[in-house]
């Protein structure tokens, strides 16, 4: 299929669709208003279903129930909205259904701003809501990576049973490059969803959707069983890309929008005679620890780079478990890193320009 | 090799925006690595907008210009202040003289004056005084071919809009006269 220019946000609807998402429930918010509106412009015609709710709390239960049973179902918001959300995503993770969850974040605490941000680590990775659960988290760095995870996020979220989430910040949302929509072959293997709830017609018994267990005994069996599930996800979702790595003195991570500033800088340091390497995490959750495997000897130190205060710092230091010390450089508040900022940064880590 | 960072600024409903996509799509037709990145944000109305455009034959890291852009068209005066700063020495200025009276300051960028809005209104059609600014930025940085930027201008406009081709195929001529 030829290649066609596409808004961010647009582009996440479309691939959503062509992956098989059938209803759309969301609260507009700034930078991620183009996705609801594309979704009411097009779901109709794919004969789908988009709502706007009264709230974000609302949006995020809706798809608790279109997702109850059985259904291919998405929401967008940006930070405070997804922070609305939190209590229905708990919800949705503890009865253990699938839906996709877009996050297009911008500046915070509070209200915030609404340029590009990253500041959303911590509440992506860690869950906002209450309870041992997780979700699994894409962080693209690009409009084609963007779209072509999203039948992956699909199909992860029906695989698992469990809340997938699709992290980008504002410049992913608002810019446009040139896309191709693929067919990508799916990874699973995906069972019938014979615990949705779709009406017994006296054949058999109701199937139950819950995340209440009264029962210590039963709420701890439930927790292992989820933790069983994490586990799963952890050995075989982590995912990034490593980029010359080789005889880097200093490797960089970064993600998102912010790791192709690095690799501006990147290119530019290498012109002056310095070798820096690139881990850029496509999950956020899991954190992919493999690729500090892949950290040179040659390397004496790690930077992250990030639209936040140095949230994915602590991440980063569990990964290498002490290998190597960790720096941080970044920019908040809408503020976007320049290359020439992380050169500067790198510079005074390996002690000046050669 | 071929690594233009273009800023087209002036204010809402000037069409800076469109400018900018039909670099994109036009550069994308022609099977180079293109990127549009607007200004969003709580602008007023009349207030500025911007957009940013690259348009390289290497794949595009950042899609963000900071003061490293090679071209910039401003059509509006405060557009001008805040953008001549961003151009690299030995970039290109276009500015919209039809409504921007000041010169620019630099003298190591080389600076273009196009009165795109009086060259629109003696088309008859004020509103394709972007389409000039296109045709002049087309003729100086060759970064595009005008018949890829039509080709994407068709496919933007429409069936509905199509009669509106040849006033802005004129425009882009009539700007690319004015820069030669």
């Amino acid at each position: 299929m030829a290649k066609v220019l596409m808004k961010g946000n647009e582009a996440i609807g479309a691939a959503a669709i062509k992956a098989g998402c059938k209803y759309f429930f969301g609260y507009p918010i700034t930078p991620q208003n183009e996705l609801p509106e594309y979704m009411s412009k097009e779901m109709p015609k794919v004969g789908g279903v988009f709502l706007q709710a009264e709230s974000e709390v609302a949006a995020i239960n809706m798809v608790y129930g279109a997702a109850g049973c059985g259904a291919r179902v998405m929401t967008s918001s940006s930070s405070p909205g997804i922070a609305l959300k939190q209590e229905g995503i708990t919800y949705i993770a503890g009865a253990e259904l699938p839906c996709v969850i877009v996050n297009i974040v911008r500046g915070g605490p509070g209200l915030g701003g609404i340029q590009p941000a990253q500041s959303d680590y911590n509440q992506v990775t860690r869950g906002g809501g209450n309870g041992d659960y997780k979700l699994l988290v894409y962080a693209p760095a690009n409009l084609q990576e963007m779209v072509d995870l999203m039948q992956e996020a699909f199909d992860a979220a029906d695989y698992y049973r469990n809340p997938v989430m699709m992290v980008g910040d504002g410049m992913i949302g608002q810019m446009m490059e040139p896309i191709e929509f693929r067919e990508m072959p799916s990874r699973f293997e995906l069972p019938a969803k014979d615990w949705a709830t779709t009406g017994t017609k006296g054949a058999r018994k109701p199937n139950v959707i819950n995340s209440l267990f009264l029962a210590p005994q039963q709420l701890e069996d439930h927790n292992i069983r989820l933790q069983a599930k994490y586990d799963a996800m952890k050995a075989n979702e982590a995912r990034f890309e490593a980029y010359n790595m080789e005889n880097a003195e200093v490797v960089i991570v970064a993600y998102g929008t912010t790791s192709r500033i690095v690799r501006n800088a990147i290119i530019d340091l290498k012109e002056q005679g310095i070798n820096v390497g690139l881990i850029r995490p496509i999950t956020l959750w899991p954190f992919p620890d493999k690729a500090f495997d892949l950290v040179p000897e040659t390397c004496k130190s790690l930077l992250s780079v990030e639209m936040s205060m140095g949230q994915m710092v602590d991440d980063i230091k569990i990964a290498s478990n002490g290998r190597w010390p960790v720096h941080f450089y970044g920019r908040s508040g809408g503020m976007i890193p320049t290359p020439e900022g992380v050169m500067n940064k790198v510079k005074e880590m390996v002690g000046g320009a050669k | 090799m071929l690594n233009e960072r273009i800023i087209c600024a002036g204010f809402g409903g000037q069409g800076v925006m469109l400018m900018g996509q039909l670099i994109s799509y036009a550069g994308m037709l022609e099977g180079k690595e293109v990127s549009w990145l607007p200004s969003y944000g709580p602008e007023m109305r009349g207030g500025t907008a911007n957009c940013s455009v690259m348009v390289s034959d290497r794949p595009i890291g950042s899609p963000v210009i900071t003061d490293d852009a090679t071209v910039a068209m401003v059509l509006n005066l405060p557009s001008l202040d805040k953008f001549e700063n961003d151009v690299v020495p030995g970039g290109k200025l276009l500015i919209n003289s039809s409504l921007i009276e000041k010169k620019a300051t630099r003298t190591d960028i080389t600076a273009y004056y196009i009165p795109a809005n009086e060259i629109a209104v003696e088309l008859g059609n004020p509103r394709v005084a972007n389409m000039v600014m296109l045709g002049a930025f087309l003729e100086l940085t060759k970064t595009v071919e005008v018949s890829s930027v039509l080709s994407a201008l068709k496919k933007t406009f429409g069936e509905s809009k199509l009669h509106l081709m040849p006033v802005n195929e004129e425009a882009m001529k009539r700007g690319a006269a004015a820069v030669k």
